[in-house]
């Protein structure tokens, strides 16, 4: 049999050397070859994987995917059909490049290839998603604790079909605000202390009907208005609920709205759950990014360095890299924010500099990393930390030097802006818990919190969102209000509080006058949704 | 589970290499798999924002050359209405931010705010809200989405009549099953049931035999071997193995089991429809006057080809006779002189008898004018109308475009409207921007009385 393969197959001592292809048109088989040869170096490097499953897609199929956030199977909703359109406006308009690569974080791993990419390109995609991203999911400790890869798939299916027979037993309008008002609230409906459980469609869908039994009877054990007869035991004095404050919003809709339907607790649930398994991915950008940057860079050339690419294919394959890592300082009409893939490939590409070529000030700032075996150190700190934890302890003053970072200080007491710490000597640990700080999610989203229900009176919810560093709510709150209004069916306030006192207040429906500063009248009549 | 390493599914050269190691991938060619996974989404967009879409369109209508009245048309929404609100930082407080590409500052500078500083704090989400939150949203919705939204609500009244007409027109429609057929229509699982129901049938007599004689032999056997009658016991089995092999003889499908999906051409109505736009030309009819009309008659144009499979139009002008003419002609040449409306309806009516029997059209009339008319001839009309033309037509639609009062001929046509309230309408357009009301206005869905 062997025999009837002409090409490919010979045994890899004859086929590693020379370059593995010299044209820039791909197929199947170069595909499968250049695979091959990087999925072999990747783990001569010791990059431990999920199996890949590589897709090649058209970029119209590539917009698809776009904007269901990367979703295989995504449920229909309105915002992905904006999405959508902007994606699909920006790349006609030749605005946007499409993303190289898009990779689901699953098991087997799916990356996906867009046919219109040079052999180089495919070849970097490769290095990039299917072994860089790719190990990066299997081995980071927040995608290992909180996701599971094997079962995501077949949620995202249960997640669909449940959806769509909501839509046609309650209406298409009736499914679109529940999950209008969910996708509002979704960055807040994040467990970010308990493990979920990984289950698959058919489990879920057997829970699901458990599910529906069990709320209903918790719920009537809150809500209960009736005295309790014959127990013998006094009322106790109401207690108040919840006892501790909750900080996931959509979890604590799911379980203690008073009147919404089961099929809708479902519903919040689904956008809660698709909100825990982006989580990771919100918090190791950096991380992530750097991560398969990494790679990509040090697979291909490595490639290079053994003669199975030619000096074009580096040349085009260095191209896009400095393309993709590049930064535009910050006064540049093209800065949008610190690069992650800049940040996370400088840190990593570093750290291996430091193991192998350390300076006397890394030995200094490094003392137990300088020096040691570059891949095991990159192995740990891509295993165990996430975005903000991972650059307090890595980025390293050769980095911060070499992206110029500085620090600038605004409070709006101040009439002046006042630069803090910059890139030298005295700078560098201000300069580095700084940037760290700007990584941690709760110091990015305001911090909001279920405070009390009214269990016993008009079944008000009130929040309290505790500031940080005084930083009011932006102007899209009373709206976001109008949307948890919908989902708790009473009267819901959100207090804004510095320090003890309250410095704003939203309340939906409206009450008084009570306001935040600066908005404009209009915005703020939260009508009943 | 067994996975087959390496190989492609789905490819266009789907050939499996063979490969080794343990790092090898699937490589699946999915380009020919579904393309449009996101129009539901795109649907569920359009559908959510009807209302700024239909405004737009509305004005599209106003504002288009009439060359491209049917195209698809840039739709902008202001960001704001669009925007999925979320809870986020507003700008405020005390922000502390790490930016690279220092330059000159050293710790301990001041830089006077600027204004545009201090708001885009922290997250890199926060400045896409406060930066372009001018801009619209902008997107394009074909033509086809355009002419939905165009017509949506509208309605063509007296649908009734819908002519089955020529008969050049087929379906193949399913009609049951036949016993005769080409190999390529069978039916297998009719066929198999067939085969099934003869087997037991042509067999049932022959397996209770089986049955009796097994029972019989049984019987024998049981018996005390001193007992047995060896030579029935040989004829027995001998018997039932006969009849085994006359079982099995029976064919397992035979000529006369197979059925085939019979497929019949079944004759589909067609509609048929015409159209016929009457405008005055004559010298009080400047050009803007009758751009308005045109634009009148290509909404009713587009709106009537929607509805009909076919649809074809008849162009008459008149000033003091009419004539019918092609559509450069309806619209670009110019003539003076006076006006004398019932000359086309006259024409029209000609039109009708000779190429157009109501028996087989769906007749639809726009007429354009600007309310001229020698005084006499109004009841002239008036009678053409109500006698000839308006038990013929589905429907009959008048606009006259004048910011004037209005003269006799538009009383008389008010008289007509009282006898044919149903099929008989009739509005007045002062500039362009009344065209696309009064034609929602014409053609909106009456609610069944």
């Amino acid at each position: 049999m062997l025999d009837t393969y002409p090409t490919g197959t010979t045994p890899p001592d004859t086929e590693s050397s020379g370059p593995i292809s010299t044209s820039s048109e791909w197929t199947f088989e170069l595909v499968q070859k250049y695979d091959a040869a990087i999925g072999e170096l990747a783990e001569e490097f010791g990059l431990d994987t999920y199996p890949n499953q590589i897709e090649i897609i058209s970029s119209e199929q590539m917009m698809d995917a776009y904007s269901s956030v990367g979703m295989p199977v995504g449920y229909n909703h309105w915002s992905f059909g904006k999405q959508f359109i902007s994606v699909e406006n920006s790349y006609q308009r030749g605005l946007m490049g499409l993303a190289y690569e898009i990779v689901i974080n699953s098991n087997p791993c799916i990356a996906y290839l867009m046919e219109e990419n040079t052999m180089t390109m495919q070849a970097l995609v490769i290095a990039h998603a299917s072994y860089g991203h790719n190990s990066f999911f299997k081995g980071n400790y927040l995608f290992r604790s909180w996701t599971d890869a094997g079962s995501i798939i077949d949620y995202l299916i249960f997640a669909k079909n449940y959806i769509s027979r909501c839509e046609e037993r309650y209406g298409l309008d009736e499914v679109e605000a529940i999950l209008d008002s969910c996708h509002a609230l979704m960055n807040f409906g994040v467990d970010r202390y308990k493990r979920p459980y990984p289950i698959s469609a058919e489990e879920e869908e057997r829970r699901q009907k458990e599910r529906e039994e069990y709320r209903q009877r918790q719920l009537n054990d809150l809500w209960r208005t009736i005295p309790k007869m014959g127990e013998g035991e006094e009322e106790k004095p109401v207690n108040h609920f919840p006892e501790e404050p909750q900080e996931n919003l959509l979890y604590f809709v799911e379980k203690h709205a008073p009147l919404l339907e089961n099929w809708q607790r479902e519903l919040v649930r689904i956008v809660r759950k698709l909100a825990q398994y982006f989580y990771p991915q919100r918090q190791t950008q950096v991380m992530n990014e750097g991560w398969a940057s990494f790679w990509h860079y040090t697979l291909l050339t490595e490639l290079h360095k053994r003669g199975r690419v030619t000096d074009g294919f580096m040349m085009e394959f260095l191209q896009s890299h400095t393309n993709v890592i590049y930064q535009p300082p910050f006064d540049s009409p093209y800065y949008s924010g610190i690069n992650p893939y800049t940040l996370g490939f400088s840190i990593f590409s570093d750290l291996r500099r430091i193991c192998e070529n350390p300076t006397d000030e890394d030995r200094q700032w490094f003392p137990d990393i300088a020096g040691s075996n570059w891949k095991e150190t990159l192995q740990f700190a891509m295993r165990d930390f996430k975005d903000e934890s991972f650059i307090l302890q890595f980025l390293s003053p050769k980095v911060m030097r070499d992206m110029k970072l500085f620090c600038i200080n605004d409070d709006d007491r101040e009439n002046d802006i006042v630069i803090g710490p910059i890139h030298d000597e005295d700078g560098y640990r201000q300069l580095r818990a700084n940037l760290a700080g700007q990584y941690n999610l709760g110091n990015r989203e305001p911090n909001i919190q279920v405070f009390s229900v009214d269990t016993r009176g008009d079944r008000s919810l009130t929040l309290h969102h505790t500031q940080h560093r005084r930083r009011p709510l932006g102007k899209d709150s009373s709206e976001v209000m109008r949307h948890l209004h919908r989902l708790w069916g009473f009267d819901v306030h959100l207090h804004s509080l510095h320090g003890d006192e309250i410095t704003a207040s939203y309340h939906c429906p409206e009450q008084g006058r009570d306001r935040a500063e600066g908005e404009e009248e209009s915005m703020l009549i939260p009508k009943p949704i | 589970m067994e996975h087959r390493r390496g190989s492609y599914r789905n490819g266009r050269d789907a050939a499996a290499l063979p490969t080794k190691g343990s790092n090898m991938s699937y490589i699946i060619d999915r380009r020919l798999n579904g393309k449009k996974k996101s129009t539901v989404n795109r649907q569920r967009f359009l559908r959510r924002y009807k209302a700024h879409i239909k405004k737009a369109v509305g004005e599209a209508m106003n504002s288009r050359s009439i060359t491209d009245m049917d195209k698809g048309e840039r739709i902008s929404i202001p960001t704001r209405d669009i925007s999925e609100p979320v809870f986020s930082h507003g700008p405020g407080g005390h922000v502390e931010q790490v930016l690279p590409g220092n330059r000159e500052f050293v710790t301990g500078d001041r830089i006077p705010r600027q204004g545009q500083q201090g708001g885009s704090g922290g997250s890199g989400s926060g400045a896409s809200d406060s930066g372009e939150g001018v801009d619209d949203f902008v997107f394009q919705i074909s033509q086809e989405e355009f002419l939905d939204f165009m017509f949506e609500g509208l309605q063509l009244p007296n649908m009734i009549k819908r002519r089955l007409a020529g008969n050049e027109s087929f379906q193949v429609v399913r009609a049951g099953i036949s016993e005769e057929g080409t190999p390529g229509r069978i039916n297998v699982v009719r066929s198999m049931r067939a085969a099934n129901a003869r087997r037991i049938a042509l067999t049932s007599g022959k397996r209770r035999n089986i049955r009796e004689l097994e029972t019989e032999l049984e019987r024998e056997e049981d018996k005390d071997p001193a007992l047995r009658d060896m030579r029935r016991i040989e004829h027995l089995r001998g018997k039932i193995d006969e009849i085994r092999q006359r079982i099995a003889r029976v064919p397992f499908l035979d000529d006369f089991d197979l059925k085939y999906n019979l497929l019949m051409r079944q004759p589909r109505p067609r509609s048929k429809a015409v159209m016929f736009c009457l405008m005055d030309v004559s010298g009080s009819m400047n050009q803007a006057t009758k751009d308005m009309a045109k634009r009148f008659f290509l909404l009713l144009y587009l709106f009537l080809r929607r509805s009909y499979e076919y649809t074809e139009v008849v162009f008459i002008r008149h000033h003091t006779s009419a004539k019918e003419v092609d559509e450069e002609e309806f619209f670009y040449s110019r003539e003076t002189g006076g006006t004398i409306v019932s000359s086309a309806l006259k024409l029209m009516r000609r039109v009708m008898r000779e190429r157009y029997p109501a028996s087989e059209w769906n007749i639809y009339g726009a007429q354009a004018s600007d309310g001229d008319n020698w005084n006499d001839d109004s009841s002239t009309c008036h009678k053409i109308l109500i006698d000839d033309i308006m038990p013929e037509v589905q429907y009959y639609s008048y606009v006259e475009i004048t910011p004037r009062d209005h003269q006799a001929l538009w009383e008389e046509y008010e008289s007509v409207r009282g006898l044919f309230p149903d099929h008989f309408a009739m509005e007045q357009i002062v500039d362009i921007q009344d065209i696309y009301p009064v034609f929602r206005q014409l053609f909106s869905q009456k609610v069944a009385a």
